[in-house]
């Protein structure tokens, strides 16, 4: 527009900022292209190199969660670094069972991360999201002592509001009284649903303070609305966390379905 | 001839703590805070200050990703083409994130269980990007750095400020991260051991938050009344 004008234009300002990048059109179509591409590219294999890298930090990090849990579960205490000694002490065997209640594989000894018969390492979450038909399935069994008595520990997984719930439900030796459980969950609402993973709702599932039970032949176990009655068969739900709490219920009932195939059909055998 | 190139030459090397620059480190405190002022990253605020450990946190992870993006795109600002500026801040931000989040998960898996969703709630965070979209594509990256500083710090005292008056009266209880959940109150005030205190649960729930933010604003503008639009 200054070229019609050529007298009357003033000189542009000098500005030593905008000078040194005029060298090329940082708007054209190509340039354009050429830095989405080059950035992409960049952020993708920095992405990609740290994920592989920090790999198996993270998956130590979630194996001792999982010990951690297990040990929660049947209400013994252990911190991040001191857990696996403490594992190898309480859990005394690793059963693997498939829907039937037939058992496919067991181990005891140190658990290695990387053996895949390993029932230690299957992942239920994984499993479950899958969507593969039950049948094709292998469901983890831990079977733990603690004072002379032998406890088994149930991983379960299910849904909450958001997202995925998930905990592990111990169980006496009568393979039916729970013994105690711990829950966890990934983006349950904080302060109403995301509850289930604090103490005051997981005591409702401690032996000491209540005795619950998980159901015989047809297996119906419940959390129920907060504030409804419950009997030896169903737990109080969380206010406000209704949706949450229903999918605990749902959760530790549908699992148990299967592993009371496994408990009446092999129970003597175990011991 | 010397002399007056020196003056010339003198402003263009302002110093890192001149009075212009600590202006980028205090206003978003007061005059122009993101929540209270321009009312940014709400959501937030509202979603992570039922405890104050988790205001703790978050506000470390965002004081972080702020100086990072402010950082990064300042130094890249001649570069990045302008129709797809939005994007490419997208992705710096959520690369950051992203980084945290794998480090935290391999070094401190105990922090990265507590942060859990809010690692997602930051690449959402609307301060974030505005800072990158409003200041550090115009100006250098020492100043880019002392203004995501100034707003971090900006969004981490209201975060810090509600999550103590929401943990206080609906918990009442203190946290902070590597000490846990503090109880003050003795056990024999309340209702359900014969005393004559409850806990309100209502500071829990994410209105209290808005309520709360509402009332600081309040207690803001009454004291600066230069914030107070005319009608």
């Amino acid at each position: 527009m200054c070229a019609a004008v050529k007298s009357g234009c003033p000189p542009p300002l000098p500005d030593p900022e905008t000078e040194k990048t005029m060298a090329f059109n940082k708007n054209s179509n190509g340039y354009t292209f050429l830095f989405a591409i080059s950035m992409v590219v960049l952020v993708g294999s920095i992405l990609a190199y740290m994920s592989l890298s920090l790999k198996p930090l993270q998956k130590a990090n979630e194996a001792e969660k999982k010990m951690m849990n297990i040990l929660g579960a049947i209400g013994v205490p252990s911190e991040r670094g001191a857990v696996k000694p403490e594992f190898a002490k309480y859990v005394t065997e690793r059963v693997s069972i498939d829907s039937e209640g037939r058992r496919v594989n067991s181990m005891s000894g140190d658990v290695n991360p990387l053996d895949k018969s390993d029932p230690f390492n299957i992942d239920v979450q994984k499993d479950f999201r899958s969507k593969a038909p039950a049948s094709e399935l292998n469901f983890p069994l831990f079977v733990c002592e603690k004072d002379g008595q032998d406890l088994y520990v149930v991983p379960v997984v299910g849904k909450g509001l958001w997202g995925p719930i998930w905990g592990f439900v111990a169980l006496e030796s009568d393979m039916e009284t729970i013994y105690g459980a711990v829950f966890d969950h990934k983006t349950e609402t904080p302060g109403l649903g995301a509850e289930i993973k604090d103490i005051p709702f997981q005591e409702k599932f401690n032996r000491e303070d209540d005795v619950k039970k998980i159901k015989g032949v047809t297996p119906h176990f419940a959390v129920v609305k907060s504030g409804l009655p419950t009997d030896e068969y169903s737990v109080d739900g969380i206010t406000g966390g209704t949706i949450t709490s229903k999918g605990v219920g749902e959760m530790v009932d549908r699992t148990m379905g299967i592993y009371l195939k496994y408990f009446q059909s092999a129970p003597k055998a175990q011991k | 001839m010397s002399t007056e190139t020196a003056t010339a030459v003198a402003p263009k090397k302002e110093s890192l703590f001149s009075k212009k620059n600590r202006r980028l480190l205090t206003d978003p405190l007061d005059d122009s805070n993101p929540i209270t002022v321009q009312v940014l990253g709400i959501c937030s605020a509202l979603a992570i200050t039922v405890q104050v450990q988790q205001a703790v946190i978050m506000s470390l992870a965002v004081l972080f990703v702020m100086i990072g993006g402010n950082v990064i795109i300042s130094l890249m600002r001649n570069i990045i083409p302008d129709r797809i500026r939005i994007i490419v801040q997208l992705v710096v931000i959520a690369s950051l994130v992203i980084i945290v989040d794998e480090v935290l998960k391999a070094y401190s898996p105990d922090i990265s269980e507590k942060l859990s969703v809010f690692v997602g709630l930051i690449i959402t965070n609307c301060i974030i990007m505005g800072r990158l979209e409003a200041f550090a594509l115009g100006n250098k990256p020492g100043p880019a750095m002392l203004d995501a500083v100034g707003n971090a710090m900006g969004y981490a005292w209201i975060l810090l400020a509600v999550a103590l008056v929401r943990e206080v009266f609906g918990s009442g209880a203190i946290s902070f991260p590597g000490m846990g959940q503090v109880k003050f109150l003795p056990e024999s005030w309340f209702m359900a051991n014969g005393g004559f205190y409850e806990n309100n649960n209502l500071m829990i729930l994410p209105p209290m938050a808005l309520i709360t933010v509402g009332i600081i604003i309040w207690i803001q503008r009454s004291r600066n009344q230069g914030l107070i639009e005319e009608n």
